[in-house]
């Protein structure tokens, strides 16, 4: 069935029209080497027998009894079966911000409480209601910070401790606007940035990122970090998960400014990567260089509770070219599941997943390290997330263990130069005694 | 719509008053804040920075709009109006008195002479309507 409502004579038409012979001399400007082509592996259209033969095909992979310990910002985490059961309701089941906002009380009470929800976890003032996922929620927070700083710097630090996939997007966001990323070095033996590197950097910085837990799971020492950063006239933006955050100190108590983060953890499953969740919360300060759709509580002219989108001025509907981001959507349906999500489990709910997790993780990290050969790579406390050195190259180790069925973990090579025998693992609250048995059993035959 | 006899006023609506102290202020006109309805936040500009005539200084955000507000001839940033921070509303209320927004030092007063008395002001917002 063909998607564009257009009919080969109402083509032929617009094209007469404009004096155009064909749809490929309409776009003949637009150089060969950038055109899309038509795409190899996706095969033509199929209908809905053959689709839903595929697709049972390829979820039966999925359903061989594999166990993953494997993080790197995608968690496994429980999903209780009512999040879906409820959000896939027809009342809920939008994956789109209304555009007459108002007459859908229900979906803006729904966001409303989603940002109550993150602005508690993160302790900051304000959440909107969603961005696209981790890394753009990230490189609009660059955007934000740079446009708040007041010494008006367009340099951003940001450690490589940092999801090397937001931070390729922060650059790809931030590079058409002048804006410098500048990526500092984890410290070799800890995993995390030393405070007293920033003592180092010379000249004004508009803002440093912060994460927490940081890529390879561990805890930078955030409070410090903040402080140089604050010292320096720049903000303070916190990257963090926000399972995590059931457990450590929320970025609005350690100095952040703006805290964003990955929502996946919060009922969303892998699927594949995505489609995943954007998190951002500042302060009331800030809270107009925020992008994004923010939802509030007021009263009506009888004096009854509604909800309205609030702040608009900084959207692009009203403030056109002048916006504070491109981004004048939210991620509607995930956004939905995780706030039916943390209702669900609660604030102890939410303890307990991530204090399992962490237990997992240290047992799993105590048993794998028993075998000979196999170390920390860094010292120091994590979450629920660990850095492994193995005595051969991960990429070898992963591939002998996924033959016994164990998604070993994240072969820290592929992103970080002279970590090829560098494993990040990672034990959530759905692993069981016998599953980080089997897993050390795996790895004794394998390395 | 009130327009007063003693200062000047840009194509932009904004009016500029000379200080007794050679600095000079600016807010936006009655039939300004009129168009934009209830003001409902402004965004001030730093003070101490240096702009020129054009510049995008301010914003004075209404319940339906977000109007910049320009620098009407370049100088230095030396005040703001900091009442605007918790009373927005001032703008509307008293636009040429309490609803002025900020102050700057001419670095050539000879840029004043560039803009519109009261009378042909008035004449370009009646042409307006």
């Amino acid at each position: 069935m063909p998607f564009i409502p257009h009919t080969e004579a109402d083509v032929r038409e617009m094209l007469d029209t404009i004096g155009v012979s064909s749809i490929e001399e309409l776009f003949a400007e637009i150089p060969e080497a950038i055109r899309a082509k038509p795409l190899e592996k996706v095969p033509e259209g199929l209908n809905e027998m053959e689709l839903m033969r595929l697709m049972r095909e390829r979820a039966a992979r999925d359903d061989n009894g594999l166990r993953t310990f494997v993080g790197a910002g995608v968690y496994e985490h429980h999903v209780p079966a009512a999040v879906w059961e409820i959000a896939t309701r027809g009342e809920y089941y939008s994956a789109y911000t209304p555009y007459q906002a108002e007459a859908s009380q229900g979906t803006l009470q729904t966001i409303y409480e989603f940002q109550s929800m993150i602005a508690g976890l993160t302790g900051m003032e304000a959440a909107n209601a969603s961005l696209y996922e981790g890394g753009t929620a990230l490189a609009e927070a660059v955007l934000m910070a740079v446009r708040a700083h007041k010494g008006k710097s367009h340099r951003v630090l940001v450690p490589d401790t940092v999801h090397p996939s937001y931070r390729r997007v922060a650059a790809s966001f931030c590079g058409a606007q002048d804006i410098v990323i500048e990526t500092l070095p984890h410290d070799p033996a800890t995993g995390v940035l030393d405070p007293a590197a920033l003592d180092a950097v010379e000249g004004d910085f508009a803002a440093l990122v912060v994460p927490q837990p940081n890529f390879f799971g561990r805890l930078e020492d955030e409070a410090a970090l903040a402080a140089k950063a604050a010292e320096r006239g720049a903000l303070v933006i916190a990257s963090v998960n926000p399972m995590a955050l059931a457990l450590l100190t929320p970025p609005g108590a350690w100095g952040a400014d703006i805290a964003v983060g990955e929502g996946q953890p919060l009922g969303i499953p892998m699927s594949s990567g995505g489609p995943f969740l954007g998190l951002m919360a500042t302060s009331k300060k800030l809270v107009r260089q925020m992008p994004g759709r923010l939802a509030a509580r007021t009263v009506d002219t009888d004096g009854r509770e509604g909800f309205t989108l609030t702040l608009q001025a900084r959207e692009q509907h009203i403030r056109r070219a002048k916006a504070k981001s491109n981004i004048c959507t939210n991620q509607g349906l995930a956004m939905t599941a995780a706030t039916i999500f943390m209702a669900l489990v609660g604030d102890e709910g939410l303890k307990q997943a991530a204090g399992v997790s962490h237990t997992n993780t240290r047992k799993l990290v105590e048993r794998l390290t028993a075998i000979d050969g196999v170390e920390r790579l860094f010292e120091g406390p994590f979450f629920h997330e660990a850095a492994l050195k193995l005595p051969q190259p991960a990429t070898e180790v992963t591939k002998a263990l996924a033959d016994k069925g164990i998604l070993g973990g994240f072969e820290l090579g592929r992103e970080f130069e002279g970590l090829d025998n560098g494993l990040l693992v990672c034990a959530t609250e759905t692993k069981t005694e016998a599953d980080l048995d089997a897993y050390a059993e795996a790895l004794a035959q394998v390395v | 719509m009130d327009v007063r006899d003693d200062r000047l006023y840009t194509k932009s609506h904004e009016w500029v008053k000379k200080e007794s102290d050679g600095t000079v202020s600016i807010g936006i006109t009655d039939y300004a804040q009129d168009l934009l309805s209830d003001v409902v936040f402004v965004e001030l500009p730093e003070t101490g920075g240096t702009v020129s005539t054009g510049d995008e200084v301010a914003v004075a955000e209404s319940v339906k709009a977000a109007s910049d507000i320009y620098a009407p001839i370049s100088g230095e940033i030396v005040a703001a109006n900091e009442d605007l921070e918790d009373s927005p509303e001032k703008v509307n209320e008293e636009p040429f008195d309490g609803g002025w927004i900020f102050r700057m030092k001419p670095s050539d007063e000879g840029e004043l002479d560039g803009l519109m008395g009261h009378e042909a002001y008035q004449e370009m917002c009646e042409s307006e309507e």
